[in-house]
């Protein structure tokens, strides 16, 4: 439990001498979800990808815990329109069993899709189905690559709650990245705010008041952010109806989910 | 076997057994040609065959082994060059692959003495097919089969993804490899059939045409070898009653069967 999954030391990624990642710390336990935040070219995407494994790091070092499954949901699906490929050969390509499989997909949502060619799939079922497909590694580590991309607002909500539902289910770690601030700032632990180094990080409702988050996404979105945080201390649900639970908050640090 | 030795003696049934033997490999492998987008890339190393023959005679080894080395060769020279971005992928398969046939003629015309059927080498010939090189096509042919058997669904998950494949722990680079040794293996065995020039539309045409009619990629690949041996068959069989070049004849077969198929069947919905 104490023991990180991924332990990052002053990575540095460059390319042509130009550093990408900047000494980058970063340390990941289990039920934590870490939310990556930054202008474009920030070199979030470069960073998930040293701790993938799939992007050699120039300096620093990354660690993972022994034999640690990573499940990654990556950016997008594109898949070439002259291969035939339904929902159910995909989900077997993981290797796991057809019940697992069929599992994972109905805790994403898309169970009822199984039969479906992944050709006529919309965005955000795109997004359910690589999500199912992580999900059936059982995964100890969740990595994703701006999952709400290509689906529609209401959509990212439930994204996102599913996510954080996952990792109580699994408890297991998630690093993403993500664009959404207001959604991320409501579901997150803890947010990174990167700019090839981290030039900010912390729990939301601090971050939003940091000078250098301030300097990075300039006052409008900041206030934006801080005025959001300042009066909801509840949340509500598609219709508008206040739904029990706090927003995270500072004291979130110590809660260890005592769920399972 | 009598009957076995007199099927071997006849020209016509060793190209057809050739053919044959071609074409149940170039099924899957031209699904991942179609599913990676490399044709073009296929035809560069095609062209390369030519090179690997005048090479063959200068340093006397067997054709086959020639134009193998010369394919694998330049398929890693491919990717080097290709990951330093500084031409795009497609101009620099373009200048490659004619550079690699114009140097190929050129090498063969400077040696008189060697005899060579240059249009049976660039289209193929019915004529040219000999009991060695039926060892040379069922021997690559169960290799090859062998390989994507035991290595399917890494390669399936790395043309799907490569980046999730990455991360599953999937090789992806040395499958990329394994896929470019099993092309140059094809390539060489099925230059007698077709001819170099027109190898590509062997790996094409029938996995194309398979695209229609299948519903996961095991199925297009099984499609993809059903109409391969359709358009040699037919193809030969063409080459043999009008004395058309075999190769294009291979490929008219291919073609008619294509056409025939996007006009006639209705699309499947995976």
């Amino acid at each position: 439990m104490t023991e990180p999954l991924v332990t990052l030391e002053r990575v540095t990624i460059a390319f042509d001498d130009r550093p990408v990642v900047d000494r980058v710390d970063l340390k990941v336990h289990r039920g934590d979800i870490i939310t990556i935040i930054g202008p474009n070219g920030a070199g979030k995407t470069t960073l998930i990808k040293a701790v993938l494994g799939i992007q050699r790091v120039t300096e620093g070092s990354v660690k993972l815990a022994r034999n640690l499954t990573v499940g990654y949901v990556p950016q997008h699906l594109i898949l070439e329109s002259t291969l035939p490929l339904t929902v159910r050969r995909f989900m077997a390509l993981s290797g796991r069993p057809g019940s697992e499989c069929q599992a994972a997909l109905e805790k994403t949502g898309v169970g009822h899709l199984v039969d479906a060619s992944i050709h006529h799939l919309s965005g955000g079922e795109k997004q359910r189905l690589l999500l199912a497909r992580a999900l059936a590694r059982k995964p100890d580590l969740l990595v994703l690559d701006e999952p709400a991309q290509g689906v529609d607002i209401n959509g990212q909500a439930a994204l996102y709650d599913l996510i954080r539902q996952l990792r109580d289910q699994l408890h297991c770690g998630v690093i993403m990245i993500s664009h959404d601030l207001h959604l991320v700032m409501a579901a997150t632990d803890k947010v990174i705010c990167l700019n090839q180094h981290i030039c900010c990080s912390g729990y939301p409702a601090d971050i939003s008041h940091d000078p250098a988050f301030i300097e990075t996404f300039g006052q409008p979105v900041a206030e934006s952010l801080a005025v959001y945080h300042h009066h909801h201390n509840h949340r509500h649900d598609l219709h508008g109806d206040v739904v029990s639970g706090a927003v995270t908050d500072d004291n979130h640090q110590e809660c260890d989910h005592a769920h399972h | 076997m009598p009957i076995i030795d007199a099927i071997l003696d006849d020209f016509f049934w060793r190209a057809l057994l050739g053919g044959l033997g071609v074409a149940l490999v170039a099924g899957p492998l031209g699904c991942f040609v179609v599913w990676r987008r490399m044709a073009y890339f296929g035809d560069t190393l095609a062209h390369s065959a030519l090179l690997g023959i005048a090479l063959s005679f200068l340093i006397s080894v067997p054709l086959n082994v020639g134009v193998i080395i010369t394919c694998v060769v330049l398929a890693i020279a491919l990717v080097l060059l290709s990951r330093s971005h500084t031409l795009a992928t497609d101009t620099l398969l373009g200048i490659l692959a004619h550079s690699a046939l114009a140097i190929g003629l050129v090498t063969l015309s400077f040696m008189p003495d060697v005899r060579v059927d240059l249009t049976g080498l660039l289209f193929g010939d019915l004529l040219a097919m000999s009991r060695d090189d039926l060892l040379w096509i069922y021997g690559g042919a169960l290799l090859i089969l062998l390989l994507l058997v035991v290595l399917w669904r890494s390669l399936l998950m790395s043309t799907i993804h490569e980046e999730l494949a990455r991360v599953e722990g999937i090789p992806v680079e040395r499958l990329r490899l394994v896929l470019m040794l099993m092309f140059s293996l094809v390539i060489a065995v099925a230059m007698k059939i077709v001819g170099v020039l027109l190898i590509t539309a062997l790996l094409i045409i029938p996995a194309a045409t398979a695209r229609r009619l299948a519903r996961s990629p095991e199925h297009m690949t099984l499609l993809a070898v059903m109409f391969g041996f359709v358009a040699v068959g037919g193809g030969l069989t063409l080459s043999w009653h009008l004395d058309t070049p075999a190769g294009p004849s291979v490929v008219v077969t291919a073609f008619s069967v294509f056409l025939l198929i996007y006009g006639g069947a209705r699309q499947t919905q995976v």
